[in-house]
């Protein structure tokens, strides 16, 4: 064991965990402001391969990086903005539209891929890295993670602003009141639906950012299929952190170090499958059910469209 | 136009000064609605520093009045007054800035913010939530009022009656004007029905103008100022203070029965033909002597439900209907009645008790196994529970039989056969539908229910439950409901009628019990006293 | 937060008969399926003008190699075998209420088991046994894996989208490790299973290259559509599915019944793989996963989870993926093409029932 632990391993590992984890970290706080404000974002999947590939094409054309989070922010949103007119105004099924949406970004982006960068598979340069003075020089795990992207570093500050909204804005007050009693927001005269709407559109802009990232930072270029159900993951993460965001951080962390372990194992010279330690995150979730599902807590008016005198 | 909330009222300073107690008065209201009318030309007037009880059984139009106090409905006729202007009250908000604060009958608070976060809800979005200011405010009328509640406590988490505390703030955040409270003690505990009191009086010395509605005689008598009677949807009698305070308990409590449930001096008929001319006219009760030696078909004994905590949903209920006997269960909703009922009807275990049918043991059957030994349920709750609303109707008049003959045979389904059914049972219990195959959700809440009658009564019904059998439908289908009911008795039906409206069972009943807090607190004949006797054991008001 | 699913008026299938009404209700159904089907054809083509693609020629090829060409017809026919199989799983689920959105780890977790399974049988016994053997143990694979979702649902209460795509996701993995792991056929260097011989598969009908086992799957959905509408115990899932409370009302088993809806759905997932292994690929290769469980979601949606229309729908998927897959080689347009079109009926489906649900509220309020 004492082998493992090697400075390349660690390194490897913590350096994976965080690309791997972002993307997941933007999905789950998205959909964890959704499903706070009661909309179960089931198409964030399609949002982060949306925004991943308009973040790309963004960063491709205008060789800026910023402009590809951008890009990826409005795709997302432009996604989210089909699933708050289909669920939150028509009242529509929220699962069907969520997977139609996710289909649909899903051959969508691969065939304008097709078209457009089949044949040269264009590459952005590596990411320019911001070290942060003092603690990028930490040993092994400064470089790892403190010089990284900047957008690294405001994701993470996304979690405490997030976690600040909650507490001290009237947005956070409204958000969860959208999802747990919808008809007390309506009686103090704040719109249900425009709340949920742009609880959708903040969700998809972030899951954008999360794709956006995925290709740009994470892998250089687009690829269709690319997300490969970080959405999912995505909607996982925020169903168990009962609306806390440090708790997606944390999720995030541990879904982004297991996707990283076996890159981390083969540096450090044990050979296990990917496949075995893929499967390490899911069974944790289901055991995390089972021990304690009953309690799980999601919004009473969860994935419910409101009506005004409905009860 | 700022947006005004009652968050924003904190936050500048003019809106925060009281309006000054007002005189709210409603001068000859009317509100229809489709089939029925819910108020009709109703005259009321509140007064600054009095506590106006407003009585009422359910449906006689207290909710109905309350939500066009608080904006959520229009009158049709009739106009609202706030120190003699006419005002037009279209929205909670605009309610409030007339500050007439309501709170309803069920808890309209977030359970997961705190306190403080609830009365914040509603600000404008891009400005900071003032906490400080909301608390100052919050603990000031909390001092006022008499009121202990911590503003930084999840509201989820209290009591109800705290949470209710919680909302009268609210409800008077804009200003002291005039508070509604909707049946606030239906939730509470008897303690906490005293603090409620006691803070209607602190609120009123102060000059507020309270309403409050309630069912219950007693408290009506201990609480209010003044006591409004409402019966169908008009106001039938007011009782001025004057008066009140010079009445005993006995004699406002009889008074206002005289009021709620209508002089009990019915005139006697003398002659069989002139007894069943009343009855037929439904102006007189059925008192048709069911022989003393009928076999108890429906015999149930030491029925008990516990509940996690506190004392059982229903608790060592007994009693036994004999055939053809309509014996009617009285009592303030949420005693007991619907987890009786679904206790018989086999959707529930006791955790004891025994229930026979025509001497049979059937506690240990299903629904579909009672349903096919003659035992019947016609729940209330009609779309939610009663119906599937995208079968159609023919489906929803076999589903306690699925799979039995001769609807299906060898599990599988016979069309022809279930057909027939509906359309015979369509046609003899005048269901109005396009065809026995349109989704019940479509059809109105009389041939709902009349599907429903349909689906329990046909066959060999031995004894029936009917739960609230007319409750939100119009006249015409009250009364073909009921004649359904007192026919099925008729031919023989043992039949246990649970209904919170007292003419109801007074109209078809041999003998009234009466439920109250899970237990079933006596057993009255039908008769002349009855109506007396039952609304004092109904209300509490137990006198030997 | 699920209920509600069942369609209306789909239920009066319960009684067959004539009538006026009937066909009247047969048209608003045809015309419900053919709007969002021609809208979704017309703005699918758009995107295809907008890449430089004659949509008339595209669409024209596509059903010429997927339908009119015979080669691709029996291709088309033998890719039903399984996506009809997983219709039939999920007409179960969503007609009792229950998402059931793990199908793609119930079908790839049997495919597995019975390629681990398959060789070494086959060896030892005749045909017959193996095969029936087989597909058994697949389902009971499938329903094996859907155990702990549909306990949590019945039980627990735990919404069971999240229990199922959690399972698949975990399936997916853990088919993997067994690939790589245990069945492994030492005598390749690509991780694979062993492979079951050609004369071992399930045989091919006639003198066609077409799977017989697509003669299972559309037994299966007809059986499932029978069962489903016609009989005692379907109709005690679709109450279930269309209100609990009701079931409750009527005296069902609410929590046996989510359970044994779980398993049925999952066997007939795990069927399919079983039918996809012994019919066309005779083995499973490592990372091979088809994912044909998001596509089959929606199309059983658009068929309103009626048997008929699931196969219908299929049929045309089928020709449209196979001739896609022709085209993407010929006319270059890729097939996942094939997956914006099936969105866009989603989407258009949806939009139209929207549309005819709210014409008919507003003719029943007047």
């Amino acid at each position: 064991m004492g082998a493992l632990l090697t400075e390349a391993f660690v390194a490897s590992l913590v350096v994976g965990a965080v690309t791997a984890g972002l993307p997941l970290l933007l999905a789950g706080l998205g959909e964890q402001i959704s499903e706070k404000a009661g909309v179960l974002n089931i198409g964030i999947e399609g949002m982060m391969l949306i925004g991943a590939y308009t973040g790309f094409v963004a960063a491709y054309y205008s060789d800026s990086l910023w402009l590809g989070f951008a890009g990826g922010a409005g795709g997302g949103a432009a996604v989210a903005l089909l699933m708050a007119v289909f669920c939150v105004w028509l009242g529509m099924n929220q699962i069907v539209i969520g997977i139609a949406l996710t289909l649909g970004a899903e051959g969508l982006t691969a065939l304008l891929h097709h078209f457009q960068f089949s044949r040269t598979y264009p590459r952005l340069p590596d990411t320019a890295t911001l070290p942060i003075p003092g603690l990028a020089q930490i040993p092994v795990v400064g470089p790892a993670v403190f010089d990284r992207h900047p957008i690294v570093y405001l994701s993470v500050a996304a979690v405490f602003a997030v976690v600040w909204i909650y507490r001290k804005t009237h947005i956070g007050l409204n958000l969860q009141a959208a999802g747990d009693k919808p008809a007390a927001l309506d009686s103090a005269g704040v719109d249900v639906a425009m709340t949920r709407t742009a609880a959708v559109l903040v969700t998809g802009a972030m899951a954008g950012i999360g794709g956006a990232y995925l290709a740009n930072v994470g892998a250089g270029l687009f690829v269709p299929f690319m997300t490969n159900g970080a959405g999912f993951i995505g909607i996982v993460l925020a169903m168990l952190s009962r609306g806390r965001p440090t708790w997606v951080l944390y999720g995030a962390a541990l879904f982004g170090i297991s996707l990283s372990l076996t890159t981390a194992l083969q540096v450090g010279g044990v050979n296990v499958p990917t496949d075995v330690i893929q499967m390490l995150p899911f069974a944790m979730v289901m055991v995390v059910l089972v021990l304690f599902g009953r309690r799980s807590s999601l919004p009473a008016a969860l994935g419910l469209p409101y009506v005004r005198g409905a009860r | 136009m700022a947006r005004d909330s009652a968050a924003a009222a904190v936050d500048s300073e003019d809106a925060a000064a009281p309006v000054s107690a007002a005189t709210v008065e409603l001068r000859g209201i009317t509100k229809r609605f489709p089939g029925v009318v819910a108020n009709q030309d109703v005259d009321l007037t509140i007064r600054p520093g009095e506590v106006h009880a407003l009585l009422g059984e359910n449906g006689a139009g207290k909710s109905t009045l309350i939500s066009m106090l608080a904006g959520l409905l229009q009158p049709d006729e009739g106009e609202i007054r706030v120190d003699g202007r006419s005002v037009v009250i279209d929205s909670p908000r605009r309610a409030l800035q007339l500050g007439i604060g309501t709170v309803f009958q069920h808890v309209m608070l977030v359970p997961t913010l705190t306190v403080a976060e609830n009365l914040m809800l509603g600000g404008p979005w891009w400005r900071r939530p003032d906490r400080d200011a909301v608390v100052r405010r919050f603990t000031e009328m909390a001092a006022a009022f008499g009121i202990d509640v911590d503003p930084d406590a999840v509201t989820g988490q209290l009591s109800l009656g705290e949470q209710q505390q919680v909302e009268i703030i609210r409800a008077l955040w804009r200003g002291e004007g005039v508070l509604v409270l909707d049946e606030p003690t239906s939730m509470l505990t008897p303690k906490g029905i005293e603090r409620l009191g006691a803070l209607m009086r602190r609120l009123t010395a102060r000059g507020i103008g309270v309403v409050f509605i309630t069912h219950k005689l007693k408290e009506a008598f201990d609480f209010g100022d003044r006591v409004s009677v409402l019966r169908l949807g008009r106001m039938v009698g007011e009782i001025p203070p004057e008066t009140l305070r010079g009445l005993d308990e006995k004699t406002a409590t009889d008074r206002i029965i005289a009021l709620m449930f209508g002089h009990p001096e019915t005139p006697e008929a003398d002659t069989p033909v002139e007894r069943a001319a009343a009855i037929e006219g439904g102006r007189m009760t059925r008192r048709n002597p069911v022989d003393p030696r009928a076999p108890e078909v429906l015999a149930v004994e030491d029925v008990t439900l516990e509940r996690p905590e506190g004392r059982p949903y229903v608790d060592g209920v007994s009693f036994a209907a004999r055939r053809g006997e309509i014996l009617g269960i009285a009592g303030i909703d949420g005693n007991g009645q619907k987890q009786l009922a679904e206790i018989l009807s086999g959707q529930r275990r006791p955790d004891r008790g025994t229930i026979r049918l025509d001497g049979r043991a059937i506690e240990r059957l299903g629904v579909p196994e009672r349903h096919k030994a003659g035992l019947r349920y016609v729940t209330d709750d009609r779309l939610g529970e009663g119906t599937v609303a995208p079968f159609p109707v023919e489906l929803n008049l076999v589903i306690k039989q699925i799979g039995e003959p001769p609807f299906w045979s060898g599990g599988m389904a016979r069309a022809g056969a279930i057909q027939d059914h509906a359309e015979d049972l369509v046609e003899d219990y005048d269901v109005r539908t396009p065809s026995t195959r349109t989704p019940i959700g479509r059809l109105s809440g009389g041939n709902i229910q009349k599907t429903l009658l349909a689906r329990e009564l046909h066959g060999r019904a031995k004894a029936v439950i009917y739960n609230k059998p007319t409750y939100g439908l119009d006249l015409n289908n009250i009364r073909s409901a009921r004649a359904r009911i007192r026919d099925a008795a008729d031919a023989g039906v043992a039949t246990v009628l649970i209904s919170t409206d007292l003419d109801e069972l007074m109209e078809l009943s041999d003998r009234i019990a009466v439920m109250l807090r899970g237990r079933l607190t006596g057993i009255v004949d039908n008769g002349p006293d009855a109506r007396r006797r039952i609304a004092e054991l109904m209300t509490g008001v137990d006198r030997p | 937060m699920m209920a509600g699913v069942e369609p209306e008026g789909g239920a009066g299938a319960a009684a067959a008969g004539g009538g006026g009404e009937r066909w009247r209700a047969i048209g608003r159904s045809v015309l419900l399926t053919l709007t969002p089907v021609v809208l979704a054809l017309v703005v699918a083509g758009l995107i295809l003008v907008a890449v430089g693609v004659d949509p008339l020629t595209y669409y024209a090829y596509v059903v010429d190699r997927g339908l009119f060409s015979w080669l691709g017809l029996q291709e088309t026919i033998t890719r039903m075998a399984p996506l009809l199989l997983l219709g039939a799983s999920l007409i179960v689920a969503f007609r009792a209420g229950i998402w059931n959105l793990g199908i793609d780890g119930q079908f790839l977790l049997a495919a597995v088991l019975v390629a681990a399974l398959a060789p070494p049988m086959a060896q030892a016994l005749p045909q017959w046994v193996v095969l029936p053997v087989c597909i058994l143990v697949a389902a009971a694979a499938g329903a094996a894996w859907s155990l702990l979702p549909a306990l949590l649902k019945a039980y627990q209460q735990v919404n069971e989208i999240i229990t199922t795509l959690m399972m698949t996701f975990l399936g997916t993995s853990f088919a993997n490790v067994l690939v790589k792991l245990f069945f492994r056929d030492p005598d390749t260097t690509v991780p694979q299973t062993r492979t079951l011989p050609v004369e071992d598969r399930i045989p091919r009908l006639f003198d066609t290259t077409i799977n017989s086992g697509v003669i299972l799957a559309l037994i299966a959905v007809l059986v499932v559509h029978v069962v489903m509408t016609r009989t005692a115990f379907g109709l005690r899932l679709r109450t279930v599915g269309a209100n609990p409370k009701a079931a409750v009302h009527a005296g069902l088993s609410v929590p046996r019944l989510t359970v044994a809806t779980f398993a049925i759905s999952a066997a007939l997932a795990g069927a399919a793989g079983a039918v996809e292994i012994l019919g066309v690929w005779g083995n499973v290769r490592a990372d091979w996963n088809p994912g044909y469980g998001l596509a089959i979601i929606p199309l059983v949606f658009l068929a309103r989870f009626n048997g008929y229309a699931v196969i219908a729908f299929v049929f045309a998927f089928s020709v449209l993926s196979i001739g896609g897959e022709s085209a993407s080689r010929r006319l270059g347009v890729p097939h996942f093409y094939i997956l914006v079109l099936v969105a866009l009926l989603l989407i258009f489906l949806a939009m139209v029932e929207y549309i005819d649900h709210r014409r008919r509220q507003a003719k029943s309020v007047s």
